[in-house]
């Protein structure tokens, strides 16, 4: 249970280092993607000017303001509430996010299934959980929107972000077959005939 | 709401001021996605003190010290805006254009997304494109329900967030099935949303009526107020089994393993016909909002 400070671009050997049960905390660069942005990149073939190789995403779709453009505020966004989306809607992602992009990170809550955990493994990649629906919390570990692509998506635009301390992240899906959601999921279901027992319920 | 109307006709009733209630529609979708009722703050403190595993009390405390930042830094307590939903209670003494009331909590709830500039979750369902409005067709959902206490209109807006939103089920059991497919298939929705509706939830459940009613009953038990009761014997009598059986299963907080998977199981029910016995899950994630607006003649009052 090890904890790391990880800073984008990672190599496979750092993501290949992180079991199940270790913590993480991000700092600098971190591209926030969402269904739309996925569908657009990889159904209809656009195309993104962001070196994702070796990066980190997180299942995201801000609540941002415009404003004056500035030396915080690049590209005229400042975030107002960032935080994170139900990742098992982008399952079929993950594979071309790595074969086609590098990306070696996947942030999201509620995890992913056994073709993303097949490509974790095959490309040296981990999913990090972060807490859902604590996104005031995890706002304050952002400094800033430091880039903007796919903006015609809004919000589902591909954002970079700016972040500092961003954690703590639980790594939740590792590159050697390791799932907290496979083992939670099948363990919970050992229990549904005790459940369903209490209730008085013939099995 | 208006001053009563001096007329021998109209005398006792209460005429509603459509500004007010688009201004409130407005407020009240912003006070939502900020303030968590203090029922689920209890519910949380509970969870909290009895949670057994490590890593879920932790994410619990993570849980609680997001709903502090949300209210010192005055920040949305979820980057999910979600479904604005307004439930509209009309008391018998009061006169409003029921037409007008329903465009302008539409008006508000657009204004709302416009003017704090916060996310505008709702896209057109085939072409996706999303109107920064917050609104749509038949968005936002608006609910109208009547009271028999005299001069009350209350307006109650819920964001309901999507994670949750999107794990919902009906089953059209049959009676042969009885009261064990009931049960059977509240467990069974709760093992399948594992940690995609941002657990530990509010699991609503709706028992009878319609195919259409049955759903909406599992929406209202999952957006009431926790500590509230089934008022039908029956159902209350399956929120406390159906509460006790699902924090059995170790589902947890975020779908990460724990005691604590479910704050509560609320149910509603409604007769149902002679051959149909359905069913309906819909959860409320964690983030459990909701905020109500009371209209009373010297202005309007805001609560849960």
């Amino acid at each position: 249970m090890a904890h790391y400070t990880l800073r984008a671009p990672f190599t496979e050997a750092q993501v290949r280092a992180l079991r199940v049960n270790d913590s993480v905390t991000l700092e600098g660069t971190l591209y926030g993607i969402r269904d739309a942005t996925q569908i657009h990149l990889f159904d209809h073939g656009r195309k993104t000017r962001f070196d994702l190789s070796g990066q980190a995403v997180i299942h995201t779709a801000p609540n941002v303001k415009k404003v004056e453009k500035s030396a915080l505020h690049p590209v005229g966004y400042a975030p107002v509430c960032v935080g994170t989306t139900t990742s098992d809607r982008m399952e079929r992602f993950t594979r071309p996010l790595m074969v086609q992009y590098g990306v070696r990170l996947v942030i999201g809550k509620g995890g992913l299934r056994d073709d993303s955990l097949k490509a974790l493994h095959e490309m040296g990649g981990a999913y990090l959980a972060i807490i859902g629906g604590a996104a005031a919390l995890e706002t304050t570990w952002v400094e800033a929107i430091e880039d903007v692509d796919l903006d015609d998506l809004h919000p589902e635009s591909l954002w970079k972000f700016r972040v500092r301390g961003f954690g703590l992240l639980l790594v939740a899906m590792d590159s050697h077959g390791g799932s907290l959601y496979a083992q939670v999921n099948s363990s919970a279901q050992g229990r549904r005939a005790r459940a369903l027992e209490s209730l008085g319920v013939k099995v | 709401m208006g001053a009563r109307r001096q007329g021998t006709q109209d005398q006792g009733r209460v005429k509603v001021d459509l500004q007010q209630v688009e201004e409130a529609a407005k407020e009240l979708y912003i006070r939502a996605l900020k303030l968590l009722p203090p029922d689920i703050k209890q519910g949380f403190d509970r969870l909290a003190a009895t949670e057994s595993e490590v890593g879920a009390k932790r994410m619990l405390g993570a849980m609680i010290k997001n709903i502090k930042v949300a209210e010192d830094t005055a920040n949305l307590l979820c980057q999910d805006t979600g479904i604005p939903i307004y439930n509209v209670r009309i008391g018998r003494g009061v006169e409003v254009d029921g037409f007008g009331l329903k465009e302008a909590i539409r008006r508000g709830c657009a204004r709302s997304t416009r003017e704090y500039s916060f996310r505008s979750s709702i896209v057109h369902p085939t072409t996706r494109i999303n109107e920064q409005t917050s609104t749509g067709r038949g968005v936002p959902i608006i609910h109208i329900d009547f009271s028999d206490q005299n001069d009350l209109l209350e307006i109650q807006m819920i964001p309901k967030g999507s994670g949750s939103e999107n794990n919902s089920w009906l089953k059209m059991a049959i009676p042969a099935e009885g009261v064990d497919a009931i049960k059977t298939f509240v467990v069974d929705c709760v093992l399948a949303a594992g940690g995609k509706t941002c657990p530990p939830t509010i699991v609503g459940v709706g028992v009878g009526g319609t195919a259409d009613l049955c759903v909406h009953l599992a929406k209202t038990a999952a957006t009431r107020a926790l500590g509230s009761r089934c008022e039908d014997p029956e159902g209350a009598k399956l929120e406390e089994a159906l509460t006790r059986a699902v924090n059995m299963l170790g589902v947890g907080p975020q779908g990460l393993g724990g005691d604590s998977t479910a704050f509560a199981v609320q149910v509603e029910t409604a007769a149902t016909h002679i051959t149909m016995n359905p069913v309906a899950v819909n959860m409320q994630c964690h983030s459990a909002r909701r905020a109500r607006a009371t209209f009373r003649p010297d202005g309007i009052e805001y609560g849960y």
